[in-house]
């Protein structure tokens, strides 16, 4: 005790400039005077400037009528709407294309991830071609290269591409039958739902009675059935309600069905393969980062390959595997914004717009900022808590 | 009760076989890697297929039925469209490329006076070039050379307005001028700032680190098209009435500032795994901050961070392709911009304007990852695992 008591007295100091805590509190205040009155100056001179092109400042324009149209809409609008409307639309059309693009690229990255894993070497190459190629283009260029490049010169409407199960493909789109709901069809949702409890709660008593008696249960297969059985079940008991609409082809255009636009598609299928080449990195840096050691061990405890890769493998790559693979969504998500190139009328387009036509570049800014850092949050606590479950429990 | 030894020891080794011949050549190989099971015969097949199905098409369009050279948009239609080919032939016009070849690389910069950025090129290249070869001397007068003279030659001579050259206004730069000097720039801008904004947000003075915290995630959350309106849109209404950028300058910062973030962050990383003893033996030393951090610790953490900091000019090179959203002509930009031209639309142009941009920016990409992997090898000191 008195040694400490002796050491908490602070040795003496040739000169108080050399004392570390007080130069940090002259260096920190040293920035917070500049940096305030670097504020100071930079809002000072936009007041100014504002009031030199008699801009009023405030989000009150948002409540004004926006004047422009918008051409992909998931919520109702029309040029009469609100400001405030435009960039809900916008907002909603890029967490559309987002979640979209997150699907996509993730399924194509896997595959194409495992692939460079593979045994085969004909495929292993195919693979490293397709990564090295997309990873080294930039993502606005493969947009454009959709879109003017591919889609723009297909057939005219009148010569679409006819394609499987009745849907078209021509320089207008991509045309899909649209699933008709019926009445009584909300059965089916609810059967759907009750089969997904269903199945969550065979998974869970398996589990427990495989810990309690080591007897398996076959709870793929059961859930299969329960989730393709039970609103199959529902569909026919409802008078089968569900019918589809095919597109059909008229003089001029295709009418009816589901209308899938060139700039979506293109920019869906750009963000989604340039995103897919970096997905396939990591999960091929996260399977070889399981040692090797694990397969083996799996392997001398009589596990096959697909147990070793289902229960040993893939969970430890998945760690690895999973903060990565967030940002790259952050990425993809950021990415989209890069419609406005082709004017799918994302956040960024609308905004741009709103921006260019009330002139508050402030405001404009402001929310395109707010918006996308809310989704980025969004996003990445969603992945936190897949990472959180996913993560190696230490005692 | 004496018997014979039954044991033996072998003298001499027993002479190596050749391996069964099922386990070499070329049919081995093509066992192993091509038809090792059912799935994997399958997949082979499948990828056959595809190689079958993909690689003709793309020969015949990119070589055997390309149009290399001609005048108009005549020579990439069929006579359908008003052009000489026959009805039903697709290839690229590469002539389109051709006739458009300077714009591509300067933009609308005077004729007259392309000399300049070539002559820019020459010294860049020849800067480079000793730079990256590790077996050079004088690593540090060539680094300041091109990190410090060039950039002051360059700016005197694209820019012009002295010594009797002609001045150039930025507008008129395009092509892979742009898309280069942006790049190069931006890097040279980004890694001192993003080394930083990486000690400031491991600084022990709180409202430091906060400040760069706050920034460094501001700007990793937004799309870089937002900070380029930022920067094109408000950084004018920031400055005092008269007080204007450069158009070019704007993207320059919007860009250098987007960058210098995610260097941080990178930047970071390697000073996170540098050991703690490494610190605190620059401290024992009586190293102050400064000297610390220069002589010790950065050095080491930007060996470890090579990879990541190449990415990250990987990233920007790509990046600089974004600044045509607020109309300036980078190669892409300059590439679309043609599209317009009535004398080159064809069905043909667009595809070939944009797969003669990518393969550039592919090259460009391409050779920095490979040269990134191969000084990482070189570097490695035996901090990784």
């Amino acid at each position: 005790m008195a040694s400490q008591e002796i050491l908490r007295g602070e040795p003496s100091r040739g000169s108080f400039i050399n004392d570390p805590r007080i130069r940090s509190l002259f260096f920190q205040t040293l920035v917070v005077i500049l940096l305030f009155s670097s504020i100071w100056w930079i809002v000072h001179n936009v007041i100014e400037n504002l009031q030199r092109l008699h801009i009023a400042s405030g989000f009150g324009f948002l409540k004004s009528r926006a004047g422009f149209d918008i051409s992909d809409t998931p919520i109702a609008y029309t040029s009469d709407s609100t400001y405030f409307r435009a960039l809900v639309v916008g907002l909603l059309n890029t967490i559309i294309i987002a979640v979209a693009g997150i699907v996509l690229a993730t399924v194509v990255g896997f595959l194409i991830g495992i692939g460079r894993l593979s045994q085969n070497w004909l495929i292993r190459k195919i693979c490293t071609v397709y990564v090295e190629i997309f990873r080294n283009i930039p993502p606005l260029l493969v947009i454009f290269f959709w879109y003017s490049g591919v889609l723009a010169v297909l057939p005219p409407p009148r010569e679409s591409i006819h394609l499987p199960l009745g849907s078209f493909l021509n320089q207008r789109g991509f045309y899909l039958p649209r699933a008709v709901w019926g009445d009584g069809s909300w059965l089916i949702g609810v059967a759907l739902l009750l089969a997904i409890a269903m199945a969550w709660f065979v998974a869970h008593r398996a589990r427990q009675r495989q810990r309690a008696t080591g007897q398996q249960f076959p709870v793929f297969w059961t859930s299969v059935a329960l989730i393709i059985g039970l609103p199959a079940l529902a569909y026919l008991l409802s008078g089968m309600p569900l019918t589809f609409d095919f597109p059909k082809q008229s003089t001029f255009n295709l009418t009816g069905g589901f209308w899938i636009k060139p700039e979506f598609l293109s920019l869906l299928l750009a963000l989604s393969f340039y995103t897919a080449a970096f997905i396939a990195e990591i999960v091929r840096a996260g399977i070889r980062g399981v040692s090797k050691g694990q397969t083996e061990a799996a392997a001398a405890l009589g596990l096959r390959s697909g147990p070793i890769l289902r229960l040993v493998v893939i969970p430890q790559a998945m760690r690895i595997v999973i903060p990565p693979l967030t940002s790259q969504y952050l990425n993809l998500t950021k990415n989209s914004s890069l419609a406005i190139a082709i004017g799918y009328p994302d956040l960024t387009a609308t905004a741009g717009t709103v921006l260019n036509q009330t002139g508050q570049a402030v405001e404009g800014v402001f929310i395109m900022m707010i918006a996308y850092l809310v989704l980025s949050l969004v996003t990445s606590f969603v992945m936190n808590i897949v990472n959180a479950r996913m993560a190696l429990v230490e005692r | 009760m004496q018997e014979h030894d039954m044991s033996w020891v072998r003298t001499e080794m027993a002479l190596a076989q050749p391996a069964p011949p099922t386990e070499r050549g070329a049919y081995a190989w093509v066992r192993k890697n091509l038809i090792g099971s059912v799935g994997d015969t399958i997949l082979t097949v499948l990828g056959i297929a595809i190689v079958v199905w993909v690689l003709p098409q793309i020969i015949n369009w990119a070589f055997i039925n390309a149009v290399w050279t001609g005048p108009d948009r005549t020579v990439c239609t069929t006579a359908s469209q008003g052009g000489i080919q026959p009805d039903g032939w697709t290839g690229a016009c590469w002539a389109f490329v051709n006739a458009k070849f300077g714009q591509f690389m300067f933009g609308t910069y005077p004729i007259e006076e392309r000399w300049r950025p070539i002559l820019v090129a020459v010294l860049f290249v020849a800067l480079l070039v000793p730079m990256l070869i590790p077996r050079v001397p004088r690593k540090g007068l060539n680094a300041l050379l091109l990190f410090v003279a060039l950039p002051i030659v360059a700016f005197v001579l694209l820019v012009g307005g002295v010594f009797g050259l002609p001045h150039v206004e930025t507008p008129r730069w395009g092509g892979l001028l742009v898309t280069l000097s942006l790049s190069f720039v931006g890097i040279a801008v980004s890694l001192p700032m993003g080394i930083v904004l990486a000690l400031g947000r491991r600084s022990k003075m709180p409202i430091i680190k906060w400040l760069c915290v706050v920034f460094i995630e501001t700007v990793r959350g937004i799309p870089l098209i937002t900070v380029l309106f930022f920067a094109s849109v408000m950084l004018p209404l920031f400055l005092p009435e008269g007080v204007s950028f450069d158009k070019y300058l704007r993207a320059l910062i919007g860009v250098s500032l987007f960058a210098a973030a995610y260097m941080a962050e990178v930047i970071r990383g390697g000073l996170q795994a540098i050991p703690k003893g490494q610190y605190e033996g620059a401290d024992s030393l009586g190293l102050g901050y400064w000297q610390k951090m220069g002589l010790i610790v950065l050095p080491q953490a930007l060996k470890l961070v090579i990879p990541g900091i190449v990415n990250t000019f990987i990233g920007m090179l790509k990046d600089t392709s974004l600044v045509l959203i607020i109309s300036m002509f980078d190669l892409l930009g300059v590439v679309k911009q043609n599209f317009a031209d009535p004398n080159w639309a064809t069905p043909q142009t667009p595809k070939s304007g944009l797969i003669f941009a990518a393969f550039v920016f592919w090259l460009l990409c391409f050779g920095m990852s490979r040269y990134s992997m191969y000084t990482e090898r070189r570097l490695d000191t035996g901090y990784k695992r």
